[in-house]
């Protein structure tokens, strides 16, 4: 969790000379169409990579199907939970750290951040993925579903609700990401066994043990849940 | 995670194209990231290869099957073609790590992940496979490492779908903008440890696997592979088996066995294959067969289980294979 903390941009982290090394020409189109008009000096590359903002601009180049991106901060487009947002992230950020330190949903916990234990649960086109494993810039053009969007307004997801009336947490911090691997099961089968359940949550790691009455609310709300 | 500018492309072409410079591919980033963020590896520029569509996906030819680096291990177990025929990489492919990373792991990037020793993937410890001179599992915490074949490095090869793809005869193609493209069968994908232990694989830094080549099972094949582990799922095994079976009526024309965890790289057992040629397959030729798969192996100070572990696992996947048994309920995955 702590290293994750590291690739938050803000304006005041950056350091102009990681994000645009001198000389690279690999952080886009402005610097680069300045680069060429104003001769590639030394100096100049400094003074270029002194202005302040200049990487915080979309460094996007697509020439015969090559993007360039990054180091630095590139503005893209998410879609989370039917809303199209626009954030500043660097390559290297992860859609969990996205959703989490520029949009402030912190729904989607990061536990282990290696893809082990499934607590970063997120539905890419309505398939579940790990978000700690997956960066923010693969998501782009794709629909992010977090917990946050799973349920309509002030109602539960059904199978929220049989979480809560199942007692199907103690410390929380799986059940987002539980949540997100059952109602993706649900979506894809509404009238699963319990077999389809344990299945769906093999990877989603509990170190509470409320396995059994997750299975149990998740049988439970198949009952109640209707396909969208 | 060091901070990293990527060419993000779209056709193999540009891909290629970006290939120098030590520039890194990246497919579905899950080893990758892993390392990156382990800090075992900093490389300043990737490749990102995830939506390049031309690498995706799987198509039925005359000779077999050609498989997509990018497809997804979970597009591949689900597969209803692969699912009839090339049952041993279903099943590989569907019990490698958890539901989520079979979504995101890529058949490529799952054949070209890096070992698991927990050594070689700490920062703290600088080993032999990082370019310097000392191997700590010898001496050190050795349990999960390897039974035969490790003069040098005993770390195991970690790739379900290499298993599988050994099992059955698969090879990759290879291509680089200024070479062209060559063909590489899967054993000899992988370059061992005794050999240059900082190298892993063949595969040169301007190169991709553009392809996965299976040739067609000759007919009566049957095929299966378990995966055995300290938990029910979650994990890389800690001994793993595929069969490939030729059979003639009841007879057993032509066997394939595959080891995964016991080397540093996946290997057949000519042993098992040999105690089953010519034979029917029933309990007690599978178990003769699973006991001289671990012959000749000279277990480290704490792994000696794994010469129990293996003969089961080769044992019961030999029964799987030949419908003569269920799915091990105690396998993993
Ligand atoms: C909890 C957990 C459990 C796991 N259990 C298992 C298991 O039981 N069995 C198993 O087999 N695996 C297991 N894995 C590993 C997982 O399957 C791999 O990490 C994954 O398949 C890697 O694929 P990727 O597409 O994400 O590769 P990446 O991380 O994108 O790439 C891996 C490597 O391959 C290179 N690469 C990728 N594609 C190409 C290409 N087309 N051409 C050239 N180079 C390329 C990259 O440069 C990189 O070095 C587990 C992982 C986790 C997190
Ligand atoms: S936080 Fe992503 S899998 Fe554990
Ligand atoms: S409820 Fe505590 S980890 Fe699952």
């Amino acid at each position: 969790m702590s290293d994750s903390r590291e690739s938050i941009p803000s304006s005041t982290e950056i350091d102009p000379k990681t994000t645009a090394p001198a000389g690279s020409g690999r952080s886009g189109i402005s610097r680069r169409g300045f680069l060429k008009g104003a001769g590639l000096t030394a100096a100049g590359t400094a003074l270029l990579d002194g202005v302040q903002g200049f990487t915080r601009e979309a460094a996007a180049e697509t020439t015969h199907g090559v993007t360039e991106l990054g180091p630095g901060p590139v503005q893209v487009k998410l879609h989370v939970n039917g809303v199209e947002h626009t954030v500043e992230i660097e390559p290297r950020t992860t859609l969990a750290e996205a959703l989490r330190m520029h949009l402030g949903m912190t729904g989607t916990k990061i536990a282990c951040d290696r893809g082990v234990c499934s607590g970063c649960t997120v539905w890419l086109d309505k398939m579940p993925v790990n978000s700690c494993m997956t960066l923010a810039i693969d998501a782009v053009g794709h629909n992010v579903t977090t917990i946050e969007g799973l349920s309509s307004s002030d109602r539960m997801h059904p199978l929220q609700a049989a979480f809560v009336k199942h007692d199907a947490l103690q410390c929380g911090f799986c059940t987002p990401g539980m949540v997100m691997s059952c109602a993706a099961l649900l979506e894809r089968n509404p009238n699963p066994s319990e077999h389809d359940v344990r299945h769906a949550v093999s990877g989603n790691l509990c170190r509470c043990g409320t396995y059994p009455k997750i299975f149990a609310a998740t049988l439970d709300a198949a009952g109640t849940t209707r396909t969208a | 995670m060091n901070r990293f500018s990527m060419a993000d492309c779209t056709t193999v072409d540009a891909a290629l194209s970006q290939l120098k410079d030590g520039a890194v591919v990246k497919a579905g980033g899950v080893d990758l990231l892993d390392r990156m963020k382990d800090g075992i590896e900093e490389p300043t520029r990737l490749v990102n290869i995830r939506n390049v569509a031309e690498l995706r996906g799987i198509r039925e030819t005359d000779h077999g099957l050609t498989i997509g680096p990018l497809t997804t291990l979970a597009e591949i177990s689900d597969h209803p073609l692969i699912r009839a025929q090339y049952q041993i990489l279903s099943d590989a492919c569907g019990h490698a790590a958890t539901p989520h990373i079979r979504n995101m792991a890529t058949v490529g990037g799952n054949l070209l992940q890096r070992v698991q020793c927990w050594y070689y993937r700490s920062a703290d410890f600088q080993c032999i496979r990082k370019g310097k001179d000392l191997c700590f599992a010898f001496d050190g915490l050795n349990q999960y490492h390897a039974i035969m074949e490790y003069a040098t490095c005993p770390s195991v090869a970690p790739s379900s779908a290499a298993v599988a793809l050994l099992g059955l005869n698969g090879s990759v193609e290879l291509s680089s903008a200024k070479r062209g493209k060559r063909t590489v069968g899967i054993k000899e994908l992988y370059v061992v440890p005794d050999a240059n232990p900082t190298k892993f694989t063949v595969i040169e830094p301007d190169e991709l696997i553009t392809a996965i080549v299976i040739p067609k099972p000759a007919p009566g094949t049957r095929s299966a592979y378990q995966k055995y582990g300290e938990k029910e799922s979650f994990d890389w095994a800690i001994a793993d088996a595929g069969v490939v079976l030729e059979m003639d009526g009841d007879i057993c024309r032509r066997a394939v066995i595959v080891m995964g965890a016991a080397s540093p790289v996946v290997r057949r057992s000519p042993q098992a294959e040999a105690a089953l040629a010519g034979k029917t397959i029933n309990e007690e030729t599978a178990r003769a067969a699973g006991k001289v798969a671990v012959e000749g192996a000279t277990p480290l100070s704490m792994n000696a289980y794994k010469l129990d572990l293996f003969p089961v696992a080769v044992y019961r996947t030999i029964l799987l294979a030949a419908g003569q048994r269920d799915r091990d309920p105690s396998a993993a995955g």
